[in-house]
């Protein structure tokens, strides 16, 4: 049986050349993203900053009159509702700012939900309220600082353990390229203005692992080379190691694309947004680990002198992944 | 490195049957579970509210109420107690404030005996100290809470709550809510299967502390109006007043609290036909309720619930037997929410809704319909995918993949975890290591043939050389799953719990099962040649 090659035998791509072009591309987006971020700002969902959301479909009618709903929900007196469609055509979510104290008076939120639930099935018998979210001021901003927390500690955690495994560099690389993935990621949803909820924390972790496997392979492939070719200069090393585990990676990120893509094109309208940023992470990232986590090396000046096989580095790494494999 | 004793394939293969056998209820669909369920036990993964539909409500007590609410009752009973010393001692100034309960014991001779008094009310049943007790200019003394005796009421409090709840909730009915404590003042409610959570917070929102208190009949409208009442008297919300003031001022002592019931029913006023409550006192209540009924005859007393007046009826009579009726403008549902309430106790503190959200059941439906249809399709494509490029070796990686979901399933279902959305995620993760580690795994040994490397040495080069980036990949994942575990808030830690699972069964089926297998492959027939 002839098997499927999907990338061909023996590449050798220049891939380091465009590092300085890619590198002041990268920094661009980059920057981009935090100004994007800055200025237009994100779209926050209530889990970040407290509010009601109502979603509701329009079972009957092919789009939700989003502009009618508007206007009604701004009569009933609590302010100008956040109205968007999600998902199909016909489904919108309708996010309200909490009524002045609601943190002491949750009747008062209850009240509110309630009215607009009441007033959108009275003027459209087809509806169907398919969720309610309340949060407080307080609980939000726990759900928001805690999110964050526990992004910055993964980051942070996983690039000490490439420290200790690798050198320091390698660790710099690896967190570089994951502040790199997440900041495009944050500016992909300044730019879209998609919601950014809990969710989205889940899937930037998502998104962070996928990019630290690529970017850990390419490094434990550096490593391999950096012992086996002494005397190589590191660009072509760095060439060399890319090109040798090509295969592996557009085979990865294909095989996972693939479930993704059907998610994002097929997958359940809630989690739209979800899907999207995962299969955004799975390109970004990958890009990252060749054009981002792999030159970083060469300025931090890894060469020859690193990973002498002392007991350090070297040599105890192998040791220990032995012990695991056997 | 491709040997494998005899006992080791047994305890490989056991633990994939094991696996997979736990999983099976899970995909099952219910009808057949519950027929399955008489014969076998059948753990089964949880759908998180976000895909199965139902009604979240995270309550937050007050703890500055409940501080308040202790010092109230220790004001009582510090009363009751001088009253009822022998000889009677005699206090004044009584004042709480800053969280301390301060009086002045009248004649100086009698602190000692005093603090005696006092002693059995300021330690706990287990003999620790609640309050300490103090004395300043000889004759004033001052009750601050001791160390622990807020953090344990509070303690205690969210416990009594917590019951509280599941008793109003079973009461609803066939729901079947789940209800833990988070942190030191939180309660979470989960009800799945509830999108209109309105009678649920109905019922659990309300303290359903019951009073009964004597009208001061002497207080000037007026003064009322303006919320002063005499000293010894309170101003209280009325807001079905039939005199059209709001507000009504009834008298601080000699009340009775209604917490003391054994029985609470709706039902209608014989006189005027509308819903009403009826409530039936305990023994201990029953005499303390006749004895003010008889001492009160022809006054007007107040029916106070959670601090608001719902009805100030005259005492016709002296009531005995401990059978009495709460009207007050009921609907057939507020006069049933509120015996049920009633029934269950009064919550100690009062709770108030930080965070709810449902979802319902037709959204929660269509998610996961979707959701496993592109999970299906998804698979495939990588199934298929995994077979065109390595062959034999794609369909082993194939047959560990999927038994890798299952034990992932299978894992969680005897762990009784839930799924949620962010759980979801981290199962796409583990899936694309899993699929990562078997394409590192192929691809070096392809390498290694291209080398020259003879088939079988290729292959162990191949497992060998792929374990060290496999190991550094997922250790790194593990020190992130149990960072979020740490870090993280509920949806977060859903994600981490299945991406740790997801890691070690994930290695175990994508390294170690198919490592099995090829060894068998190559014990059997010695290949020379490798089409990878």
């Amino acid at each position: 049986m002839k098997l499927l090659k999907i990338v061909p035998d023996d590449t050798n791509i220049d891939f380091l050349k465009w590092r300085s072009w890619a590198f002041g591309i990268s920094l661009l987006l980059m920057v981009a993203s935090v100004g994007l971020v800055a200025t237009k700002g994100l779209n926050f969902g209530v889990d970040f900053i407290g509010g009601q959301m109502i979603r509701a479909t329009f079972t009957q009618s092919a789009a939700a009159p989003v502009t009618e709903l508007r206007e009604t929900v701004a009569k009933l007196g609590y302010g100008d509702p956040t109205i968007q469609r999600f998902g199909a055509e016909n489904q919108v979510s309708i996010r309200m700012k909490l009524p002045d104290g609601a943190d002491k008076n949750p009747e008062l939120a209850n009240a509110m939900a309630t009215k607009i639930t009441d007033t959108l099935k009275a003027g459209h018998p087809d509806v169907r309220i398919d969720g309610v979210d309340s949060v407080s001021g307080k609980v939000s901003e726990e759900l928001f600082g805690k999110g964050i927390l526990a992004l910055l500690a993964a980051m942070a955690g996983v690039s000490i353990y490439i420290w200790f495994r690798f050198e320091w560099q390698f660790g710099v690389g690896a967190i570089w390229s994951l502040l790199h993935d997440v900041t495009l990621t944050f500016g992909l949803f300044a730019l879209t203005g998609w919601e950014f909820d809990l969710n989205i924390i889940a899937a930037l972790l998502t998104i962070i692992g996928y990019s630290l496997n690529d970017t850990v392979v390419v490094y434990d492939r550096i490593r391999e080379n950096l012992m086996k070719f002494r005397k190589m200069e590191m660009a072509s090393l760095l060439n060399l190691s890319v090109n040798e585990t090509l295969s592996r990676t557009v085979m990865t990120s294909v095989s996972i694309s693939l479930p993704l893509i059907v998610l994002v094109l097929f997958g359940p309208d809630v989690i739209f947004g979800f899907s999207a940023a995962m299969a955004f992470g799975i390109v970004v990232g990958t890009y990252s680990s060749i054009y981002q986590a792999a030159p970083i090396l060469i300025w931090l000046k890894v060469g020859s002198h690193s990973f002498v096989p002392t007991e350090e580095a070297g040599s105890k790494a192998e040791r220990i992944s032995e012990g695991f494999e056997s | 490195m491709l040997d494998f004793p005899r006992w080791r394939v047994w305890m490989l293969n056991t633990l994939i049957v094991l696996g997979v056998l736990f999983a099976i209820p899970s995909v099952l669909p219910t009808h057949i579970r519950a027929q399955l369920a008489q014969f076998v036990p059948t753990p089964t993964i949880n759908l998180g509210l976000d895909l199965a539909g139902g009604s979240h409500i995270l309550l937050e007590a007050d703890t500055s109420q409940l501080a308040e609410t202790r010092l109230e009752a220790l004001e009582d009973s510090v009363r009751t107690a001088m009253r009822r010393a022998d000889p009677r001692i005699a206090i004044s100034d009584v004042s709480r404030a800053n969280g301390q309960l301060s009086f002045t014991v009248n004649s100086p001779t009698q602190i000692d005996a005093a603090r005696e008094a006092l002693l059995p009310l300021t330690s706990n049943a287990i003999g620790s100290r609640d309050w300490n007790i103090g004395v300043n200019d000889g004759n004033r003394m001052i009750l601050t809470p001791a160390g622990a005796g807020n953090e344990t009421a509070l303690d205690q409090a969210m416990d009594t709550a917590k019951d509280v709840i599941d008793r109003r909730i079973n009461a609803l009915g066939t729901l079947e809510p789940t209800i833990i404590r988070q942190g030191e003042n939180r309660i979470v409610v989960q009800v799945p299967g509830l999108d209109d959570p309105e009678a649920l917070k109905a019922l659990i929102g309300k303290t359903a502390k019951l009073e009964f208190k004597l009208v001061d009949e002497q207080a000037d409208p007026d003064q009322t109006a303006q919320g002063k009442a005499r000293v010894g008297s309170q101003v209280l919300p009325y807001p079905d007043n039939p005199s059209g003031l709001p507000y009504i001022a009834v008298r601080r002592l000699g009340g009775i609290s209604g917490d003391k019931l054994v029985k609470a029913d709706p039902t209608f006023d014989p006189q005027t036909n509308e819903p009403a409550v009826t409530i039936q006192f305990d023994s201990e209540g029953g005499q303390k309720f006749a004895r003010m009924t008889q001492q009160n005859v022809n006054k007007l007393f107040a029916i106070i619930l959670d601090g608001q007046v719902i009805s100030a009826p005259q005492i016709r009579e002296p009531i005995f037997g401990g059978v009495s009726q709460i009207s007050g403008s009921f609907t057939t549902e507020s006069a049933n929410a509120l015996s049920i309430s009633l029934r269950s106790g009064a919550l100690p503190v009062d709770l108030k809704i930080v965070e709810e959200r449902s979802v319902g059941p037709d959204l929660g439906a269509d998610s996961i319909r979707r959701g496993i249809l592109a999970a299906v399709i998804g698979t495939t494509a990588i199934l298929v995918l995994m077979f065109l490029v390595y062959g034999r070796f794609g369909m082993y990686a194939n047959v560990a993949l999927v038994i890798n979901v299952a034990m992932i399933l299978g894992v969680m279902a005897f762990a009784n975890a839930t799924l949620t959305l962010p759980g979801i995620a981290g199962f796409v993760l583990t899936i694309g290591a899993a699929v990562d580690a078997n394409v590192l795994i192929n691809e070096r040994i392809r390498e290694e043939l291209k080398r020259g490397r003879r088939v079988v040495q290729a292959i162990e080069f191949g497992y060998k050389e792929a374990s060290r980036a496999i190991f550094d990949a997922n250790s790194t994942n593990v020190i992130a799953a149990v960072l979020l575990f740490i870090f993280g808030s509920g949806p977060i830690r859903g994600f981490a719990v299945v991406l740790m699972i997801g890691i070690v069964t994930s290695v175990f089926t994508a390294v170690t099962i198919t490592r099995m297998w090829v060894s068998r492959w190559v014990k059997r027939t010695r290949p020379y040649e490798l089409t990878i």
